[in-house]
């Protein structure tokens, strides 16, 4: 924010850039390859339901437009803090499709001028360990992090595993540089 | 194609723009009154004194209001539910996350300090969380992180340092000017006296006008960011309607830090709307009223 603004306080949403979304379908190539993580076919979008009717009508059509393609059904979920959470489903050999899916999310909302609503975009892997990490993009930073929760651990995260995708994604995705934005999203519907 | 929803509210800018600049011209003018009758002599030695309390304000605020309302840093293993809260509310805003702060007592409130949003410390008291919903809440947080990414503390402390510094001058005019030599000199005595209280009345008007726009747009950004103007419409009610309430003794002891508190803690009728640091709470729910009506339009 630059000093005008701040003197005149004065903030405007951060505008989000989806484009970058597309780049997973390059890193989960590369997490098979050195981790041996795989996309489980899940992902999810996050966003904060504004209230008023135009919001609910956005994302009614939205519904209503991916459950068009006769796939599995788009789910709809509240998460403890208010925010909204979109979770599509594929089979887990069309990470493409999923990707798609998601994008096209994130630019009906975009569209309605929702933009600033969105908080984030998750894509679930896991390896036959059981092991979970979702790659979750940041809209406003344009960014990426991991996310592994601990399976059946109260609110743990697996840092090592973590620590770990970043240096193997690290040249395919934009990962976010600053650790403190590694929010987490804890019983984020992707990662049961 | 309609990127976003937000609209700035321009009529509220310019109004807050005047009033800074007004401010410093105040000053300035008073200044150069002072300068003609006295010598440019005197000048330096105010300008150097305020200016070393302003900075040392404005460095040491979150240590200050942190130690005036006993709050403590918690952790988030100490409260999940708030730092998850304001986590992805920074993320929603991107900005950096501050500090996170609980003051333990029953009057419900919050406020913000800190020299930089990096710097800064959110702080909610005990009576605020028991009383608000959680979206409630969450309104009342993004408001106090507005405050944090308009830097208001840095603002409203260059405001108020203006004021101080009228307020300096005139004690000083006192001490110094009264023992005149002869009728001139005490005739231009109080003629710079007389000046000098009201500049520091004027000045002390037009800092708390600047607060009140400043508080208008912290409500404005926070209605954007969280989507909901209704949920902070409603924590505005609840808090204001605590305040009548609540045992003066109480009040009284915490006004050094109103200045940066979310409704302030002081029940003074008897001041009229001109000298409050907040503006009404008609006024507030007025324009999340406007808020609501434009998020709800269709594009």
């Amino acid at each position: 924010m630059g000093f005008l603004d701040a003197l005149l306080g004065r903030s405007k949403p951060a505008r989000p850039d989806l484009d970058a979304l597309f780049a997973v379908s390059q890193a989960a190539l590369t997490l098979e390859a050195a981790i041996g993580l795989r996309p489980t076919g899940v992902g999810a979008v996050c966003y904060r339901a504004n209230e008023g009717a135009a919001f609910a009508t956005a994302q009614t059509e939205l519904q209503t437009l991916l459950d068009a393609d006769g796939g599995p059904a788009v789910e709809r979920s509240q998460d403890p803090y208010g925010f909204t959470w979109l979770t599509c489903r594929q089979s887990s050999d069309a990470l493409s499709d999923l990707v798609t899916e998601l994008h096209a999310v994130n630019r009906t909302l975009q569209d309605n001028g929702f933009g600033p609503s969105l908080l984030c975009s998750v894509v679930a892997f896991a390896d036959p360990d059981g092991r979970q990490v979702g790659l979750v993009y940041l809209y406003k930073r344009g960014t990426f992090y991991p996310f592994a929760p601990v399976p059946g651990g109260a609110e743990r995260r697996d840092n090592a595993l973590e620590l770990q995708v970043r240096g193997a994604v690290g040249a395919d995705l934009a990962i976010e540089p600053d650790l403190t934005r590694w929010l987490a999203i804890w019983g984020a519907p992707a990662l049961p | 194609m309609a990127s976003t929803r937000f609209r700035s509210d321009r009529g509220l800018t310019a109004r807050m723009g005047l009033v800074a600049f007004l401010l410093v011209a105040l000053y300035l003018a008073f200044m150069a009154l002072l300068t003609t009758y006295w010598g440019i002599g005197a000048a330096p030695v105010i300008v150097v004194i305020a200016v070393v309390v302003g900075l040392a304000q404005w460095y040491f605020s979150d240590t200050v209001a942190m130690k005036a309302m006993r709050a403590r840093e918690v952790t988030p293993e100490q409260a999940p539910e708030l730092h998850g809260v304001i986590d992805r509310l920074c993320a929603l805003a991107d900005m950096p996350k501050p500090r996170v702060a609980v003051a333990d007592t029953d009057i419900p409130n919050a406020f913000a300090t800190g020299r930089t949003p990096s710097h800064s410390v959110v702080c909610v008291t005990t009576g605020l969380l028991r009383r608000l919903e959680a979206d409630e809440v969450e309104g009342v947080l993004g408001h106090e992180l507005a405050h944090v990414a308009h830097r208001d503390v840095s603002v409203m402390t260059v405001a108020a340092t203006l004021g101080v510094l009228a307020g300096v001058i005139m004690r000083w005019g006192l001490y110094f000017g009264g023992g005149g030599r002869d009728r001139n000199n005490a005739l231009v005595f109080i003629a710079v006296w007389v000046a000098s209280i009201a500049v520091y009345l004027i000045s002390f008007l037009l800092t708390r006008a600047l607060s009140r726009y400043r508080e208008l747009s912290a409500d404005r950004a926070s209605a954007y960011l969280t989507g909901r103007p209704s949920a902070l419409a409603s924590a505005l009610t609840k808090i204001s309607g605590d305040m009548a309430r609540i045992p003066t003794r109480d009040l009284r002891r915490t006004e050094p830090v109103s200045a940066f508190l979310f409704a302030p803690a002081l029940h003074r009728q008897s001041l009229t709307a001109l000298f409050s640091s907040h503006p009404s709470l008609e006024q507030r729910l007025e324009q999340l009223a406007r808020v609501s009506s434009d998020l709800g339009r269709a594009v």
